[in-house]
């Protein structure tokens, strides 16, 4: 089951977060904190998953974001690295030119209804 | 939009300021504290806009705080305007009143339930817009008593004619499941309809649905394992139709739901022939299939081979599982070789003979640059390792342990002396292996390896010189690694003469001379990297090989005299003993200095210090020793009562045979717990009941304690009891005050009364009883003899 999706960007700030199961805000904080340390300091050579505490964590890079998915064990980890970019593409698809924030540009992301990940599992890819 | 940014900031129409012109305010400020100045004027003109209570432009209110929510802004002040926009029945209205219901009202908020009847209302309303806003909100936030309380509506939307309903509502039970797991009665029966949808979504979420149900209910588990053959179908269609535009991905047909039905029939299939059996072909077929050039194609191979590990498969299935597995590992990408070396680390438990054909591969992901890579690499390694094939791989681990992190090194380290622990050919290879493991990575192993290699080599006679020659040029390269200067210390010291000698027939003959020896000790015992428990080896091999060299002792004596005054406690102890011991005892020094004979394993302590080790020789010599002159003081005893049986009333039955009492009687110095022994009743006339009940304490085997209880269960008192009792005259009895002389009728507090009986020459017990009283207005007098004591009361 997943339990959070992030997108990070380069510098380490979180520019979307949603946890599918309740966690305090302090300890989102700190979660996001260690999950971006994790994730960045990854080189190229290395694989896409890695394990934190008791998720295993699947990320992938576009350009200057990171998207971060938590899940327990019971998922299927390639599945899930496929899942992050079917949701880039439909991202893409309905808001056309996905890129990361600058100062002076208007961030789709921001604008995203989060009734896109209403539920915390696959099917979540039927979206609204 | 962009006329926004040409009005005055002072005018006060900002109710109407849209919320795309409120981004373009945020987006325009240069600095964080002028956002923050921005942000914090609007939330004033929404507060105020909320007390004010326009419902015209209450949506576009709420619609810039859920803005500024998202930004990390307090919004909580929102919550109640979320509520009356649900119950507007303008479709913007309920359209943000839902969203902001989502976002700040969850459950741990009070206002949460409120929403319960709104949610209510639009769910019967029949407007698909407005029932599936309403199916998203319960889906997402719903607690509980919102789950319970709609579970029917949901349930009835379930088999509505409107696919985009259906779908809402097929998510909306899977998380009503995970809230409230009593509810699958209610979602059980929709499902076998819903299996014939199309619709790839509503299917998804079905399946879903029918996972979450059988996780958590056996019932729904048998229920659902009829559908397999569906399942199976639907499966086949999926993998063997042509292209598909709509589900395509890297052209496998809709991966995402090929998995979740295959994450299924795992379900289903687990510990379960009959469904296993169905399944097999399909699993065989799809893993045969598809298209493995992209990511897609591998996810779902990936899933066929969780699935097949973990049902009831055929041989030749598994077979093929790990085989797949094999060639994941010779892909280029990176993830999928993660995954193989995870999965392939689940199946060596259960298919050891498959994977080991796979070894050679797994061995090369030992050279792999990323980290978490080669420590899956290294598990398996470890896992795959036998006795056929233990020097090859050894060779492969060791050569890995050089250039590991120093994270892996530890577990690699302990992993191949496990290895070499279990599957050792010859002693010599355990002590090369060994001994190179602590070359390279000497820092990192565990504790008990030094002492477990001493005991290695001590045990393995033939292999002493070569061990001491090896250890000796180990030592001369390198005295920092501290479990092995700490295993050559000891062997120097105990093999010195050996060393000297220098006639190993294993290697090149060294030629040592007695002073580089002791030069070398000296020398580990003065570095600043040897830890004290080290210098206290190369002390304690110094005094040995005061003995085991010809030459004379100065040298060693005055080192050892320096350490006399040396700051560490221990040192300066050992150091002091001995001195004490070359001055004093000298003629006593040959003897203690001996070899240490071998020691069992797992028995005392090996340890490194011949004196401790001849002190637990000893002391397991000693310990047989006490308990014979026990038994001869048994004897005595036994003496004793067989002796003058003419003071005893009754002579003791005892058998005299000392082999039979001696299994009968306790040791005096290792009591037992005691047994507790059964109470007995001795006594009942019209309701009084007496009870005895026995206490041996354990401190001294001789005493006994004896309570004896009254009861009366009768419809009348009984008065005036007394109690007396009578043993035989090798016994000593003590009564002690009675707790009361009345015993109350219909089972009152009844009567207690203790008698101490001393038993010193251990004679089986007697005891009479004489009891009088009133009762039922006459008096009674009773006297008998207990019968059926039991034998531990005086044993």
């Amino acid at each position: 089951m997943i339990k959070f999706f992030l997108m990070v960007n380069k510098q380490g700030q979180t520019r979307l977060s949603k946890y599918y199961e309740h966690v305090e805000i302090n300890k989102r904080t700190l979660l996001e904190t260690e999950v971006i340390k994790s994730c960045l300091s990854r080189s190229n050579e290395q694989c896409s998953f890695i394990e934190y505490k008791d998720f295993k964590l699947i990320y992938r890079q576009y350009a200057a974001l990171f998207i971060v998915v938590g899940v327990n064990d019971t998922e299927n980890e390639m599945a899930i690295y496929e899942f992050i970019h079917n949701f880039v593409e439909v991202l893409d698809d309905y808001f056309s030119r996905v890129s990361g924030p600058s100062h002076t540009q208007a961030s789709p992301y921001r604008a995203a209804s989060p009734t896109c990940f209403q539920a915390g599992n696959q099917s979540s890819r039927c979206l609204c | 939009m962009r006329n926004g940014s040409l009005l005055p900031r002072m005018v006060a129409s900002s109710s109407s300021l849209k919320l795309q012109d409120l981004i373009q305010e945020i987006r325009e400020a240069k600095t964080e504290a002028q956002e923050r100045e921005v942000i914090q004027k609007e939330c004033a003109h929404i507060r105020a806009s909320f007390r004010d209570g326009d419902p015209l432009h209450r949506h576009r209110q709420l619609a810039k705080l859920l803005y500024v929510h998202l930004l990390g802004y307090p919004a909580h002040f929102g919550q109640m305007e979320c509520l009356k926009l649900i119950a507007s029945p303008r479709f913007t209205d309920k359209r943000v009143g839902y969203l902001g219901a989502m976002l700040l009202l969850d459950e741990r908020q009070d206002a949460h339930l409120l929403i319960t009847n709104s949610i209510k209302n639009d769910l019967s309303q029949g407007i698909q817009a407005v029932q599936g806003l309403a199916l998203c909100t319960l889906s997402a936030t719903g607690s509980a008593e919102m789950c319970r309380d709609l579970a029917t509506e949901v349930e009835k939307l379930l088999l509505q004619p409107s696919a985009y309903v259906r779908k809402k509502a097929v998510l909306t039970a899977v998380h009503m499941i995970r809230k409230v797991p009593e509810l699958s009665d209610i979602f059980l029966p929709p499902c076998a309809q819903l299996l014939h949808e199309h619709h790839h979504g509503i299917l998804m979420g079905t399946i879903t649905l029918i996972t979450e149900l059988c996780e958590r209910s056996p019932v729904a588990l048998k229920h659902f394992r009829k559908m397999v053959p569906q399942l199976v179908h639907i499966l086949q269609t999926l993998v063997t139709t042509g292209y598909c535009t709509e589900h395509s991905i890297s052209g496998v047909s809709d991966p995402f739901l090929q998995v979740q039905i295959l994450r299924l029939l795992r379900i289903l299939g687990r510990n379960h022939e009959e469904s296993s059996e169905t399944m097999n072909d399909l699993l065989a077929q799809v893993a045969t299939n598809t298209d493995t050039s992209r990511n897609a194609g591998n996810a779902v191979l990936f899933e066929t081979v969780l699935t097949i590990m973990d049902i009831r498969s055929a041989a030749g299935l598994r077979v093929l599982a790990v085989n797949i597995l094999g060639r994941f590992l010779l892909n280029s990408d990176r993830n999928i070789r993660y995954v193989a070396l995870t999965s392939l680390l689940r199946l060596a438990q259960s298919d050891h003979s498959a994977v080991q054909r796979h070894r050679p591969t797994v061995v090369e992901c030992l050279r792999e640059p990323d980290s978490s890579l080669s420590r899956r690499a290294l598990e398996l390694s470890l896992a795959l390792v036998n006795s056929f094939n233990v020097r090859a791989m050894t060779q492969e681990l060791q050569g890995f342990l050089e250039s590991c992190p120093p994270d892996l090194q530890a577990d690699c380290a302990s992993g191949i002396l496990l290895a070499a622990e279990r599957f050792a050919p010859t002693k010599r290879w355990h002590i090369d292996t060994t001994l190179r493991v602590l070359m390279t990575a000497g820092t990192h192993v565990r504790d008990d390896t030094v002492a477990n290699l001493t005991q290695l080599i001590g045990g393995a006679q033939e292999l002493h010189a070569y061990s001491v020659c090896r250890l000796y040029s180990a030592l001369t390269e390198d005295i920092s690694q501290q479990p092995l200067v700490q295993v050559a210390a000891w062997c120097i010291g105990e093999y010195g003469d050996l060393l000297l000698e220098g006639s190993c027939e294993e290697i090149e003959p060294l030629q040592v001379e007695e002073e580089e020896v002791l030069a070398l000790l000296e020398r580990v015992l003065q570095s600043h990297m040897s830890l004290p428990a080290t210098r206290g080896y190369a002390l304690t091999a110094l005094v040995k090989l005061s003995t085991r060299l010809r030459g004379d002792n100065n040298r060693i004596r005055q080192v050892v005299s320096i350490y006399g005054s040396c700051l560490d406690m221990e040192l300066q102890q050992r150091a002091v003993e001995y001195n004490t011991l070359f001055r004093k005892y000298d003629h006593m020094r040959a003897a203690i200095l001996e070899k240490i004979p071998l020691v069992e394993r797992g028995g005392s302590q090996v340890d490194e210090e011949a004196k401790e080790s001849k002190e637990t020789a000893q002391l397991s010599e000693a310990a047989p020793v006490p308990t014979e002159p026990q038994a001869s003081k048994l004897l005595d005893l036994l003496h004793l009562l067989d002796g003058p049986s003419g003071d005893a009333q009754h002579p003791p039955p005892l058998d005299p045979t000392p082999g039979g009492a001696l299994i009968h009687v306790n040791l005096p110095f290792a009591p037992p717990p005691p047994a507790p022994i059964p109470n007995l009743k001795v006594f009942e006339r019209e309701g009084l009941q007496l009870n005895l009940s026995f206490v041996r304490p354990p401190g001294t085997p001789t005493l006994l304690l004896i309570t004896v209880t009254a009861t009366n269960t009768s419809g009348g008192d009984v008065t005036h009891f007394i109690c007396q009792a009578a043993v035989p005259k090798s016994f000593q009895l003590q009564l002690q005050a009675p707790s009361g002389d009345t015993v109350p009728a219909q089972g009152g507090l009844p009567m207690t009364q203790l008698l101490r009986i001393l038993n010193p020459k251990k004679a089986p017990l007697r005891l009479k009883l004489r009891l009088t009283y009133n009762h039922f207005g006459q008096s009674v007098q009773e006297i008998f003899e207990v019968n059926n004591l039991p034998v531990e009361t005086w044993q």
